[in-house]
């Protein structure tokens, strides 16, 4: 196989990290609302940890998108 | 080519060329909006705090939002052992939310995108919290690679990852920011393209969904500010109140 398409399907594999990621964010934003729905008075306090959550799980996502550039822009 | 959509990402130099003993000195576009960012936050805080009336001007309410914001978040996370790095984390969250803000201007440099500008703020916040933990609690400090209640057979196992996880910290912290904000500046100029590409007929749907990403980016740009300034307060956490 050619390096160039070798790079390529590399790339495209390396983008699917992003599935987790997206599972992630599924998992935390239903369980905020499944919490939120009952105990509402508690919800308000757990919001910041809702987003620090959100932005954790979104990054490991993001970290396969990276390997993904290294793999095209700098070999 | 303008319709790259990592054009934006470059860094050019602006003005003369400095050499200094092989190193390049130059003005770029990353220092411009770098010092863009420094004045837009020297001007809030100073003319938010200048007139100190009792029923803030907008201005003032916003620096006194910020500054509580931070203090609270200290606390919250560090403990009040921790009142002293304010200032650290406040600059720093200032520094990262102004860069990311600034960045989502149209034309303009996303300073947060560079990894070796994400990558220094990390290694520093790492070198510094690890030379606190040194500095208050000697080599005791070490301890904070053996988690209590771990089987003694599970042990060697246990310090090997968590040393790892330790000396990855500078990497995640960095990347993260920086991943998103690259991820996230891409997507919106790919979207960019379709509107282009699509033409005055199909133009409009990924310019709505453009309007949207603008929105979603705006609020990425803020939690990820959000995120390295409370991932700084739990490593100062770690640092300064072992095991707790």
């Amino acid at each position: 196989m050619e390096l160039e398409a070798a790079k390529m399907i590399g790339a495209g594999l390396a983008a699917i990290a992003l599935a987790g990621a997206g599972v992630g964010i599924g998992l935390i934003f239903g369980n905020y609302l499944s919490g939120a729905m009952r105990n509402p008075s508690a919800a308000a306090k757990q919001f910041p940890n809702l987003l620090l959550g959100f932005a954790l799980a979104e990054a490991t996502g993001l970290f396969g998108l990276v390997v993904a550039l290294i793999i095209l822009f700098a070999f | 080519m303008a319709l790259n959509p990592m054009h934006q990402f470059e860094v050019y130099s602006i003005g003369p060329e400095i050499n200094l003993g092989g190193i390049n000195l130059s003005f770029t576009n990353a220092s411009l909006f770098m010092a863009i960012s420094a004045i837009l936050i020297l001007s809030l805080l100073f003319f938010g705090t200048k007139k100190k009336s009792l029923i803030p001007s907008k201005i003032q309410l916003i620096t006194e939002m910020s500054y509580t914001f931070i203090a609270k978040m200290i606390n919250d996370t560090a403990g009040s052992s921790a009142k002293a790095f304010f200032p650290f984390v406040f600059t720093l969250f200032m520094f990262v939310l102004f860069c990311n803000m600034v960045g989502m201007l149209p034309y303009s440099f996303t300073v947060t995108s560079q990894i070796i500008v994400t990558f220094m703020l990390a290694a520093m916040i790492f070198i510094g919290v690890t030379i606190i933990g040194f500095v208050k609690h000697g080599i005791k400090y070490l301890e904070l690679f053996v988690p209590k209640g771990v089987p003694l057979v599970l042990l060697p196992l246990i310090i090997i990852i968590e040393i790892i996880s330790y000396l990855a910290r500078p990497v995640s912290l960095s990347v993260r920011l920086f991943a998103n904000m690259l991820a996230g500046h891409t997507m919106l100029k790919v979207f960019g393209g379709f509107v282009i590409s699509l033409g005055l007929l199909g133009g409009w749907l990924p310019l709505s969904f453009s309007v949207a990403l603008t929105g979603l980016e705006i609020l990425i740009a803020f939690l990820q500010a959000y995120v390295f300034a409370i991932l700084t307060c739990i490593y100062l956490n770690d640092a300064l109140n072992l095991h707790h």
